[in-house]
């Protein structure tokens, strides 16, 4: 990292001092509602954003991203670098310093064995550990000292800011998780829902899948902060009613992911009780395009790379679908400010953002049907194309969610217009996401021709993301369906020149290869990009110091909170 | 003695009585059940014959006419993507009302089916009430899920996604509504069959489906009625509980209950995504639940003529 | 009536095993491994044991009986335990149903939202009831009045209207435009003063309308039948005929005599309270039994469902059985033999 994104980052934490002089437990309750209820308050057990976010009130990594995408240290005492011979030269190792005087919510000190300890309990090999890919090239973590953590990699990493980097990646206390390795992981609840942690708040009373109550920590290293003294963290309902209980009946302080549509938003707010906030990062809301044969009559072999995909692995027919969206609508109806249209898998930061992409950015009907025609689909009596007797028939899936429902039966007439007959399925959100491998119905599993959902990174670094487009991270059923390749596109152009960017450094030679990847993959046939989204939010206008994080935890900053009187 | 012609008696000039004509008239004088008949029928009209009439595609699209207050173009008003709502609420109303009605027609048979069997075959009477029992103890939620989960992919690639919905939605509703039918049944069974006229059939050596067909069904039909009639509206409002739960039909696939599910959100911008549906609902399920009151005074020899 | 009672006990018995076939056999045959929600990274062998330990190497009826077991035996005896705080046998060892989504013993779930749905929807069914006898004998013996009509009427909407319907026009109105209520229910709240219990019953007015609502349509009409047919027995006639004072007639009489079957109805509502309104629960957020079963089903969390599902036909089975007795207790012109 260069030294002047540090900095950058060193003066933002400065800044999110607050102006306000207000002592620890001043400032009473704070009342957060995340419509998706936790259920664990370990992120290590759990994929899901909810359980990670919650999560991050407790347990810190060692450093994180503010809200601009800089690493921000948090359990260490700075972000180490070449320069600062953090990073050794030969860039196969990472030394971090443990924050001096830094204790655990229960009085002892943090060590840099807490760390050693959390690598072996997320890569034990029965742990079944959510974020081993953290760990990912981790060959040894060692405590040099009891406050110097090394952590060295098998391969030279120019971006090595991944372990013990982010939400996902906290450490935790040995002593609390000792009994807690391998197999024993998911039976220690006590540990689970009330980890010990370096974070401003300690969990009190946790009801799974119903609220979680907190309270400051003693112990946090700012005896100032948090200005709050208790904090209630419900769960439960749906993104309407949430943004509704923080905008129109101000019951709550800050309400998660309000994904509702953009004018019950606006209608909402102009009760004057709470506002809209929101953050771009690197959501983009996409239509995967599945490579493989998803038909029902292939029984076990569905959706695996036993049978290529009928027709959709046409670059043409893809095109054509991408061509056929009228991408400024969707925004329109259903994101309002916090969306633009985007033909791009990788949207920010800037320097990977890829400039040749803006042919479907505009609808455009003609050229859709042309390119069908073309590609051999003669249009049926009934509407319908066909082609050696096949129709053009596709099974679209995504979760349930009004403003996914709305896109989809808009997309549904477009698509209609050009000959394609569309089937909708909306699928429960807890499910699709849930990768439960005994659920026909998950994302990973793609038994369906096309499925829509947003997807985005940690940090600013997209080499990580990108890798979840080689052939080996197919879900299928040998692995129990795990895998980002959610597409299954496979090219081996695509791998060599991803194996490249492992071994670059440097963030403009980093960001071009990221174009050039992205590129690659939005001009195949295996996505539809539609929508740049930002995160949004609800809070209290008599909340402040909050600042949307949308490359952390978005109560990344929860320790500046205060009432604005 | 007289030769004055004993005047021949008057003719009595009434009309003829039947029992249906009697069922009518005591029908004719409640008056809510009176209300509710007009009430369905004009809902019955306005889905069957409505989307003819009125010729909106109540799928189509028109972002431009996004949340539009009435107008003449849109009578209720457009949803949050353009859809017309009025034609939504008549499609809608097919859907509803056809799972209504056929549901109601399945648990229908299967209670009477039921009923009868168990009131006149004393040998099967303990083992189908057991079994009603067990029906009356399954909940309809966590079982309607699982035969989804099992049975979609068969049934879509059977009948295609909407109907095989549509079946398995049926299906489920039929199959645990038809108890309380059968209790009454088979309670009114039991008792007409120590009437004379069974017993007189019986001496004569009818078998036993005659007497079941001629004799004891018709004598129970007005329990069935009724039970009819509260069964349409039952199923109604279940159909439209499980849509609301998002556990019904696909989301492109209008129904009062799921029109009621996606304009929640909108409730303060546009009430009347939601007033309309629930209203239909409402009414709808009144008029049965009146008309199904009428009947039952109706058919009730104690009241009529009273 | 002793013979009675232990005749539909055994009946019971059969019965119940039954559902818990038919709900074992439903659930076991959806699609679905239950070590698919054990993390990936066991190996296969340590899978295999965990699989031989559910049983589910046996053949299917091996595996019904394994799992008779740990609904049976083991569940019973870990809710005792929590109730009483005894431990009963081999406490630590045994195996508990685990809900797969939380990671926690299903029984601990149950006993956390047990309270939320005995206080919102047991208080909707008491005060359904508190209406609906008034209501239901006034209409009787004003039959054909105006306040019959209304109360006729009041009774068709309460069964007509969903209760989805009226719970969110309730909180448009209430929650969101005058801002009297609360639209969320707080779990957390606890009922130390005045100020807090006023809270308490402000956030349980709404769920408890809607619900007391539906409920009270169906009891009046029961109420209003039940004193209708016995207005018109001889007993009243004679009753009057002695000079009573149609207070007395109608209180101590006919009321009670009235009430038999309206009892028996109310006790046959009872399991009701417990699959708690899931839908009422849903809108007003209320953490209860019937949101606890939503989650579970949209989480594809199948002990759970399993549980939960058994639960409620075991009170539906129980209940019938209660409401048989109890008629029977009440009216003595009911002799079973």
């Amino acid at each position: 990292m260069k030294l002047r994104h540090i900095l950058a980052g060193a003066a933002a934490a400065a800044m999110l001092a607050p102006s306000a002089q207000a002592e620890r437990g001043s400032d009473g309750q704070v009342n957060i509602l995340y419509w998706q209820a936790i259920s664990i308050m370990n992120p290590f057990l759990s994929s899901g954003t909810k359980d990670i976010e919650a999560a991050s009130l407790v347990i810190e990594p060692l450093a994180r991203f503010n809200e601009t995408g800089d690493l921000v240290p948090f359990i260490a005492e700075s972000i180490p670098t070449l320069e600062n011979g953090g990073i050794s030269k030969d860039l196969m190792s990472i030394t971090w310093k443990v924050k001096p005087g830094i204790l655990w919510a229960d009085g002892t000190p943090v060590t840099a064995a807490d760390a050693v300890f959390t690598w072996q309990y997320c890569t034990h090999p029965e742990g079944g550990c959510a974020q081993s890919p953290y760990f990912g090239d981790v060959t040894s973590v060692e405590a040099v000292d009891p406050s110097t953590v090394k952590v060295t990699f098998g391969v030279p990493k120019p971006y090595p800011y991944t372990a013990f980097v982010g939400a996902q990646s906290p450490v935790i206390q040995a002593a609390q998780f000792a009994n807690c390795l391998g197999t024993a992981a998911p039976s220690c609840t006590e540990a689970n829902t009330k980890p010990i942690g370096t974070g401003p708040f300690v969990v009190t009373d946790f009801k799974a899948n119903d609220v979680v109550l907190l309270e400051a920590n003693p112990n946090y290293r700012d005896p100032e902060k948090p200005a709050f003294a208790s904090l209630v963290l419900k769960g439960g309902g749906d993104a309407a009613s949430a943004a509704q209980a923080v905008l129109s009946t101000g019951e709550y302080d800050y309400a998660w992911n309000a994904q509702v549509e953009p004018e019950i938003l606006e209608q909402m707010a102009t009760g004057g009780k709470g506002e809209v906030i929101s953050a771009f990062g690197t959501l983009v809301e996409r239509i995967h395009v599945n490579q493989t044969d998803p038909d029902p009559s292939l029984g076990d072999m569905r959706s695996t790379d036993a049978h290529t995909h009928p027709f959709l692995t046409d670059v043409n027919v893809v095109k054509a679908l991408s061509l056929a969206i009228d991408r400024p609508i969707l925004v329109e109806t259903g994101y309002g400010a916090s969306g633009q249209a985007t033909c791009n898998l990788v949207p920010a930061p800037e320097v990977s953002a890829s400039p040749n992409n803006d042919w479907c950015l505009t609808q455009d009907l003609d050229e859709a049907n042309r390119l069908l025609d073309e590609a051999g689909w003669v249009m049926g009596s009934d509407g319908v194309r066909e082609k050696d007797g096949r129709r053009l028939s596709i099974l679209y899936q995504t979760s349930v969610n009004s403003v996914r429902q709305g896109a989809q039966a808009l997309i549904k007439q477009w698509w209609n217009e050009i000959g394609v007959e569309v089937e909708l399925r909306s699928i429960d959100a807890a499910v699709f996401f849930g990768g439960d491998p005994g659920s026909p119905d998950t994302l990973q599993k793609f038994f369906a021709d096309v499925e829509m959902y947003a997807n985005n990174f940690e940090g600013s670094d997209a080499e990580k993301y990108l890798g979840d487009w080689v052939c080996e991270e197919f879900p299928s059923p040998a692995d129990g369906w795990q895998g980002g390749n959610t597409s299954r596109y496979c090219d081996p152009a695509y791998e060599t020149l991803h194996a490249r960017m492992a071994e670059t450094s440097g963030i403009e030679e980093r960001g071009a290869i990221a174009i050039e990847l992205n590129d690659m993959i939005v001009n195949s046939a295996a996505i539809i990009p539609l929508i740049h989204r930002g995160r949004v939010s609800t809070k209290s206008t008599t909340l402040g110091g909050v600042l949307l994080n949308s490359w952390d935890s978005e109560l990344w900053n929860v320790a500046d909170w205060y009432r604005i009187d | 003695m007289s030769d004055a012609a004993i005047p021949a008696p008057q003719a009595v000039d009434a009309p003829q009585r039947s029992l249906w004509g009697d069922v009518w008239r005591q029908f004719r004088m409640h008056r809510g059940a009176m209300v509710g008949m007009v009430i369905f029928g004009l809902i019955l009209f306005a889905v069957i014959f409505g989307p003819a009439l009125y010729g909106v595609d109540p799928q189509f699209i028109d972002p431009r006419a996004r949340n539009a207050l009435p107008s003449w173009a849109h009578p209720m008003g457009t949803d949050n993507i353009g859809r017309d709502i009025f034609a939504q609420i008549l499609q809608g109303g097919r859907v509803s009302l056809a799972v209504g009605i056929t549901a109601m027609l399945l648990a229908l048979f299967l209670g009477t089916l039921i009923g009868v069997l168990a009131g006149y075959f004393r040998t099967l009477d303990g083992f189908l009430m057991r079994t009603t029992d067990l029906f009356l103890a399954l909940p309809i939620l966590p079982l309607l899920l699982v035969i989804i989960m099992l049975f979609r992919d068969t049934l879509r690639a059977m009948f295609g996604p909407e109907t095989g919905i549509f079946l398995l939605i049926v299906f489920i509703i039929g199959i645990t509504s038809w108890m309380q039918t059968a209790r009454i049944v088979r309670g009114d069974v039991l008792a007409l069959k120590e009437r004379e006229f069974v017993l007189a059939a019986k001496s004569i050596g009818t078998p036993p489906s005659r007497i079941i067909t001629r004799h004891i069904l018709p004598n129970v039909l007005s329990p069935i009625m009724v039970s009819a009639t509260l069964g349409v509206a039952n199923a109604i409002i279940t159909e439209s509980a499980l849509s609301f739960l998002g556990l019904g039909f696909p989301s492109d696939f209008p129904t009062w209950g799921r029109l009621l599910f996606d304009g929640a959100n909108f409730m303060t911008l546009t009430p009347a995504r939601v007033i309309w549906p629930g209203l239909a609902i409402s009414l709808t399920v009144l008029s049965v639940n009146y008309i199904g009151d009428g009947l039952r005074d109706a058919l009730d020899p104690r009241i009529r003529g009273r | 009536m002793f013979a009675f009672t232990l005749r539909r006990l055994l009946y019971a018995v059969p019965t119940l095993l039954v559902i818990s076939f038919i709900i074992f056999a439903l659930l076991d045959l959806s699609p679905g491994d239950p070590t698919a929600n054990l993390p990936l990274t066991i190996p296969a062998d340590v899978r295999e044991q965990i699989r031989i330990s559910l049983g589910l190497g046996e053949p299917f009826v091996i595996r019904y009986l394994l799992w008779l077991q740990q609904f049976f035996i083991n569940e019973p005896l870990n809710i005792l335990e929590r109730m009483t705080g005894w431990t009963i046998g081999d406490s630590e060892n045994r195996m508990r149903v685990i809900s797969w989504q939380t990671r926690s013993p299903v029984v601990d779930l149950i006993a956390e939202r047990m309270p939320q749905t005995l206080w919102v929807v047991g208080m909707s069914y008491v005060v359904g009831i508190l209406i609906a006898i008034p209501v239901g004998v006034i209409c009787a013996y004003k039959q054909y009045s105006l306040f019959d009509q209304f109360g006729t009427l009041f009774a068709m909407i309460g069964f007509s209207v969903p209760t989805f319907f009226t719970g969110l026009v309730l909180i448009v109105i209430f929650s969101v435009n005058l801002g009297w209520l609360p639209s969320i229910y707080d779990t957390n709240l606890r009922v130390t003063s005045f100020e807090t219990f006023w809270l308490q019953v402000k956030q349980m007015i709404m769920p408890v309308m809607v619900l007391a609502l539906a409920n009270a349509a169906q009891i009046a009409s029961f109420m209003r039948a039940s004193m209708l047919d016995n207005l018109s027995q001889d007993y009243v006639r004679t009753a009057r005929a002695k000079g009573m004072k149609e207070r007395t007639v109608l209180l101590v009489h006919v009321l009670r005599n009235s009430l038999i079957p309206v009892v028996t109805v109310i006790a046959l509502g009872i399991p009701s309270i417990f699959s708690g309104a899931i839908i009422t629960e849903q809108i007003f957020r209320v953490n209860g039994l019937g949101q606890l079963l939503i989650t579970g089903i949209q989480g594809a969390d199948l002990p759970l469902v399993q549980t939960l599902t058994f639960i409620f036909a075991f009170l539906i089975v129980a209940f019938n059985l209660i409401a048989d007795l109890v008629y029977g207790i009440l009216d003595p012109r009911i002799r079973y033999e």
